[in-house]
């Protein structure tokens, strides 16, 4: 195994590369430049592929041809990208195609600022284009797992057909850790019975049009279906210390690190806390919370957003239980530990 | 007579479509039936129709895929030309079409049309120009001519409400990377004749990968022109082309080498593990004796953006990943950014990193008076405060804390390079923290630091911070 220090935007380029990714295309904008940096040094000097897209419309588009061949592709944007590849991904999800995305989430709406956020969330979890789907949504909080989580991404892709995201946020992209460079792994997909290659046996119709109603509310049903069995099987999280815990964090990405060192904190002053992180924002760990629900006394979601976004889940998984509070910073203000372990105490 | 053969590059039934098999969805008159035949007949002709993908956006080009025996992709509205890009990219050896309406390629997918053109994509792009949206029943189309009455021109195009038509071969040939630009149309039998070449010729093109291919088919479109078959195909020869005009715009492919073929290598787990191998550079970590992993570090380094102040907290983050401990390094960017200090937080812990950020550091390395006036007050008391007093005036005032001042910018140019100031600060935090064996630490610099010739100097400044903070 060999190490290396690297920033995550760097290590989701490596976390591909392993999974035998080597087609991208993207748009520059900060803070996920850096993954287009890394995809344009490594890609093609693998015998692979970097385009730079005059557009992010473009970009999901050229991801839209390759995935159709079943050929691992990926894009990476911002918050006001990630807006753009909306259609794009719709439609990727509406011809079932297998491609990974990441969006490095930073300050809204509109331009908003470079700095860290969490108010991607609705537009990431909750299928934030046209029509009804779902992007498997993974939520790093590690250089490693910006990694890992992208090769994981990849698989999650393929075995079902599907766009799968990364979520990360500002400090995590721009963030170097130590990272465990994986090993490369032959794709273990077979997509010769859709997808199109330009071979006389693959000439099929990567599509998603029905314009009958009966067969498009049956594509739609296939697919809801599909998103039931991976709600099923690839729900993932993280927990510390929520055994004994009478108030459990909510929290993902950045804010959990946090969390976990308030969490330390507290526990030393006697608090009895515990931070559950999702680590799939789609599926969403609903059982999980529901079953803490039955244990603990209070949740508390804190999040970079102004409003709200993934508490909404929490309360839905909660079902009303037990309360569900909400704290958020957002622009680029961020937690301090001192001060979660003053909002503990506060709802406790 | 071969003429009256359905060619072999069709479905014999039109099964996708739904009713009607044995007919296309188009309207009598309308020109896409004799385009897609022409293609289809040379698809046959060239022997190209089992590695032909198709791609059919939006407009009434969209159901391409009834009738082709080809591969397919339906694209989304104007982007054609970027999904066609995908394809061809990661499989250069199919024969891609992008076969798109006026709307699709000169309104809403312009960006798309331009690009992949001045990325001189291997594809054949076939414009299909009616002048009109035929799909959405009749509005105006970028190519609408002007005075020409449509559903949202009830008074007829005007070219100060609406612009004028535009021209798009015109402004694909003058792309250099656009290699062949031609304009025909679905006239008599000489202009369908001359149709006929221009496809064939932007096929053979993507063959030879001679790059780009731009044909612009004037076609009639009677149901939305409100015309005969016959009128309209009188109103598209005598109107229509004095717009735009037929004929070859641009060809540079005679002689052409055929260097747009670009080559896509299949992925080889082993050559992606000896290059993943050959990018980690800590292959030769120093011997760890008498090397103890550090615990529980939380550390600050500020200063002026241009001293180093970044690379001297990574160089310290490096040191500890090497020493064996888990270490995260971030640096501030975003607000904190302006008002003089740039700065970065460095955590150490042998087991787990919780937070990232530094909010109440142990260590604090400063270089300018900025960053101590921002970041002593956060300090944990009997934290160690290292800074550079060739620039930080004021001394820091805390009385709860160990405090080290050297003159490391000063002692940095006597040594010949005033860049090394860095590398005296941390040559002097590891003597003041005792850190680690100094041996331990030249060896990994030189690991670390990547400009070879600049290791002998560093090396210097390093030893020199050492024995000034050693010597306290």
């Amino acid at each position: 195994m060999t190490t290396q220090l690297m920033k995550g935007n760097d290590a989701v380029i490596i976390g591909a590369l392993a999974a035998g990714c080597r087609v991208y295309f993207g748009y520059p904008i900060t803070p996920a430049s850096e993954i287009a940096h890394a995809a344009a040094r490594h890609f093609p000097a693998l015998g692979g592929v970097f385009v730079q897209a005059e557009s992010e419309v473009a970009a999901i588009n050229m991801v839209y041809g390759t995935a159709g061949m079943g050929v691992r592709c990926m894009t990476a944007s911002s918050s006001p990208g990630f807006s753009l590849k909306q259609e794009g991904l719709s439609y990727c999800a509406g011809a079932e195609l297998p491609c990974v995305v990441i969006d490095v989430n930073r300050g809204g709406p509109g331009l908003g600022n470079i700095a860290p956020e969490q108010s991607d969330y609705f537009q990431v979890t909750k299928g934030g284009g046209h029509g009804s789907y779902r992007l498997i949504t993974l939520a790093p909080n590690s250089a490693q797992e910006m990694c890992d989580l992208t090769f994981l991404a990849f698989d999650l892709a393929d075995q079902y057909r599907t766009p799968a995201c990364l979520l990360a946020d500002g400090v995590i992209g721009q963030m170097m850790e130590a990272v465990d460079v994986p090993k490369a792994r032959p794709v273990p997909f077979d997509h010769s019975d859709w997808a199109v290659r330009g071979t006389p046996e693959t000439r099929h119709l990567i599509t998603s049009i029905y314009l009958e109603a009966d067969a498009l509310e049956a594509h739609n049903l296939k697919l809801a279906q599909k998103y039931q069995r991976i709600t099923e099987n690839e729900v993932r999280f993280e927990e510390y210390c929520t055994e004994d815990a009478d108030l459990i964090v909510v929290a993902y990405g950045v804010v959990s690190r946090l969390a976990s060192s308030a969490i330390d904190l507290a526990r030393q002053q006697g608090l009895k806390v515990g931070l559950l992180r999702p680590i799939t924002l789609w599926p969403f760990p609903s059982q999980k919370i529901a079953q803490l629900a039955e244990t603990t006394k209070v949740f508390l979601s804190l999040e970079l957003n102004s409003m709200g976004q993934m508490v909404e889940d929490v309360r839905l998984a909660v079902n009303g239980k037990k309360p569900v509070y909400f704290v958020g910073h957002c622009g680029g203000k961020n937690f301090g530990c001192q001060e979660i372990v003053d909002l503990m105490k506060k709802y406790l | 007579m071969k003429i009256y053969e359905k060619p072999a590059a069709f479905y014999d039934e039109f099964s996708r479509k739904g009713g009607n098999v044995k007919t296309t969805h188009y309207c009598p008159g309308c020109g896409h039936g004799n385009i897609h035949k022409l293609i289809a007949e040379a698809l046959d002709d060239m022997h190209l129709t089992e590695k032909t993908i198709f791609v059919s956006p939006v407009g009434c080009s969209v159901f391409g895929y009834y009738y082709f025996n080809t591969g397919h992709f339906q694209a989304s509205h104007g982007r054609a030309p970027a999904v066609a890009t995908g394809i061809k990219r990661a499989n250069p050896g199919s024969i891609v079409i992008s076969y798109q309406g006026d709307g699709d390629l000169a309104a809403i997918g312009t960006a798309e049309t331009l690009h992949a053109a001045n990325r001189g994509e291997n594809i054949t792009v076939i414009f299909v120009n009616n002048a009109i949206y035929g799909m959405t029943g009749g509005q105006m189309a970028p190519t609408t001519l002007l005075g020409q009455v449509t559903k949202t021109t009830p008074l007829g195009r005007q070219e100060d409400l609406h612009g004028n038509p535009v021209r798009m071969a015109e402004i694909i040939a003058t792309l250099p990377t656009a290699h062949y630009v031609e304009r025909v149309m679905i006239g008599d039998a000489k202009d369908i004749a001359q149709a006929r070449k221009a496809i064939r010729k932007g096929l053979q093109n993507q063959i030879d990968g001679k790059g780009y291919s731009f044909i612009e088919i004037l076609s009639p479109c009677p149901t939305n022109w409100g015309m005969t078959p016959v009128d309209a195909k009188k109103w598209l020869k005598e109107k229509m082309t004095q717009i735009f005009p037929v004929g070859l715009l641009k060809d540079t492919t005679e002689g052409q080498e055929g260097k747009w073929y670009r080559q896509f290598a299949d992925f080889v787990p082993e050559k992606t593990d000896a290059y993943l191998e050959q990018l980690v550079d800590v292959g030769h970590l120093a011997s760890l004796d008498g090397v103890s992993a550090p615990d529980g570090l939380q550390c600050k380094f500020a200063g002026f953006g241009g001293q180093g102040i970044l690379t001297l907290g990574l160089m310290f983050a490096q040191l500890a990943m090497r020493a064996g401990s888990k270490v995260s390094w971030i640096p501030s960017y975003g607000p904190e950014m302006r008002g003089g200090t740039a700065n970065c937080s460095v955590n150490i812990a042998q087991k787990r990193i919780g937070s990232p950020l530094a909010e109440t550091p142990n260590l604090l390395v400063v270089m300018n008076q900025p960053s101590l006036e921002a970041f002593e007050a956060s300090m944990q008391p009997g934290g160690l405060l290292i800074y550079d007093s060739s620039i930080v005036e004021k001394a820091p005032q805390r009385k709860d804390i160990r405090v080290v001042g050297l003159k490391a910018s000063d002692m940095a140019t006597e040594l010949g390079n005033s860049k090394v100031a860095n590398v005296i600060l941390l040559g002097a935090i590891i003597a003041a923290l005792d850190l680690y064996p100094i041996e331990f630490v030249k060896e990994s610099l030189k690991g670390i630091i990547k400009k070879k010739a600049l290791i002998d100097i560093n090396l210097e400044a390093l030893i020199k911070g050492y024995e000034m903070a050693a010597r306290r």
